[in-house]
């Protein structure tokens, strides 16, 4: 047996026959009852009238499978926004697909919870924004939704049904990761993402009033790291720390168009769901081309696949096949320049630009009046 | 030394499946954010966790099938399941 967890095996050649994609994030609605500063969602959120219908979901789902797709990820917005999502779930299953609902867990109602299991869903991740209603009223901008989340929680472990807590940290709930955590040993969860926020969407225009510093960072990793022993079989705790303060960039997605990808609500077939800030690439949609056409022969999927887009120092770097180069988006982001090294990387001669500026930003005090919560969707 | 009891029944839990891997041949054995490749004897022991099949009797069909001593098989077969119950991929 081997383990393939997810993001930690790259493809090695530099021009390989891409392999079929293991993982499909679809997110079916850019709807939201939640306003969460850290949002990885576009700023220009696609409105309710561009949704896909259900028909062409269906479509997408089985050829998702077709392609060799192993994890669905419902996801949005609130993915149970959509009222079809009992119907979308079911499909999902029918056709092989490992559900995963990705959800706030404040709108969804007992019955509906129910006829998603009912369906087929095979997990549910449960984002939780603070250990508790202070906090998780000012990350996501909704009162009471803290109690919510929990009564979701406890319907979803009452049926035997398998949930995982997903927590972005920020700094505004960074001093809140042990108790994160016990709140996920008590809720009955089986396992708990502490994802560091990563900057994209409306974390990178509220980048200022989220970035920890380097201390309180390496202490939620010593935090971390001594929960996970402690609570080895109760509790998997996963965990992503942020590359603004890293020596090497992460291995973004599992290399560029390598393992997963992403349906926007209006069918826009993207590498990862930020990819759109990349403005001259084409990408193609699920309305005009089959999944597995745009996946293996899409401009987008091309683009930055393998190693052959490379400049210096990516192109002879030993380390090429371990990361790709980190991420495409942060490097034009912050250096302007998508086939850029990702300036997390301290081979990037941008480097120290960022740690700089992530030490900048982390001292600064920011004016809590000043956060941009994001929208709620447009109608 | 064995650490289960021979009427040890594992299964896969919910949010756990096992299945083939059509596009990439193979086996594996999903769950939330993990995909084990699942090869050799190890395919035949998880073929055998139908939530019914007890330890004993496992170990028992694969001894017959691989024609080995039960006594040598069945280390290893618990090794694998409690490796993997610790991973939260199987119940026991």
């Amino acid at each position: 047996m081997s383990e393939t967890l997810l993001d930690e095996r790259p493809q090695a050649n530099a021009k390989p026959k891409p392999q079929p994609p293991i993982g499909l994030l679809a997110e079916l609605t850019h709807r939201c009852p939640l306003r969460c500063t850290y949002c990885s969602n576009p700023i220009e959120l696609e409105s309710r009238s561009a949704e896909l219908d259900t028909e062409t979901w269906k479509r997408v789902f089985s050829q998702a499978a077709e392609l060799g797709v192993i994890h669905l990820h419902l996801s949005g917005g609130e993915p149970c926004a959509r009222k079809d999502i009992v119907e979308l779930t079911r499909h999902a299953a029918e056709v092989g697909l490992y559900t995963n609902l990705i959800t706030s867990g404040v709108g969804v109602k007992e019955s509906q919870l129910d006829a998603l299991l009912e369906a087929g869903c095979d997990h549910i991740q449960l984002s939780m924004q603070g250990a508790d209603e202070e906090i998780t009223v000012a990350v996501a901008g909704m009162k009471g939704a803290f109690e919510r989340k929990q009564a979701f929680a406890k319907q979803v472990v009452d049926r035997g049904f398998p949930l995982t807590l997903n927590s972005v940290i920020h700094r505004q709930n960074i001093h809140q990761v042990p108790t994160m955590i016990e709140k996920a040993v008590e809720f009955g969860a089986k396992r708990i993402e502490i994802a560091h926020t990563q900057y994209y969407g409306w974390a990178l225009k509220n980048r200022a009033h989220l970035m920890p510093t380097k201390a309180d960072v390496d202490k939620t990793i010593e935090q971390v790291e001594e929960a996970r022993e402690r609570l080895k079989g109760t509790l998997v705790i996963d965990a992503v720390f942020p590359d603004y303060y890293a020596k090497y960039p992460k291995l973004c997605n599992g290399g560029w168009g390598a393992r997963t990808f992403s349906v926007t609500p209006s069918g826009k077939v993207l590498p990862c769901h930020a990819a759109e800030t990349i403005e001259h690439l084409e990408f193609w949609s699920v309305s005009d081309h089959d999944l597995a056409d745009v996946w293996y022969n899409g401009p987008a999927f091309e683009a930055y696949r393998g190693t052959d887009w490379m400049q210096e120092p990516c192109r002879s770097c030993e380390r090429k096949h371990i990361d790709f180069g980190g991420c495409r988006c942060q490097a034009l982001a912050l250096v302007g320049d998508a086939a850029a090294t990702d300036p997390a990387c301290v081979k990037s001669p941008h480097h120290d630009r960022i740690g700089d500026l992530a030490r900048s930003e982390s001292a600064y005090v920011p004016d809590p009046t000043k956060v941009s919560y994001r929208l709620i969707g447009a109608a | 030394m064995s650490d289960l009891g021979d009427d040890t029944v594992p299964k896969l839990p919910h949010g756990v499946k096992f299945r083939e891997d059509k596009a990439r041949g193979g086996y594996i054995l999903v769950g939330p954010e993990r995909i084990y490749n699942i090869d050799g004897v190890s395919v035949e022991i998880l073929k055998r966790v139908d939530g019914a099949a007890s330890i004993q009797r496992i170990v028992a069909d694969l001894a017959t099938v691989f024609t080995a001593e039960e006594a040598v098989i069945r280390p290893d077969v618990e090794a694998f399941l409690i490796d993997l119950r610790d991973k939260q991929m199987v119940v026991l």
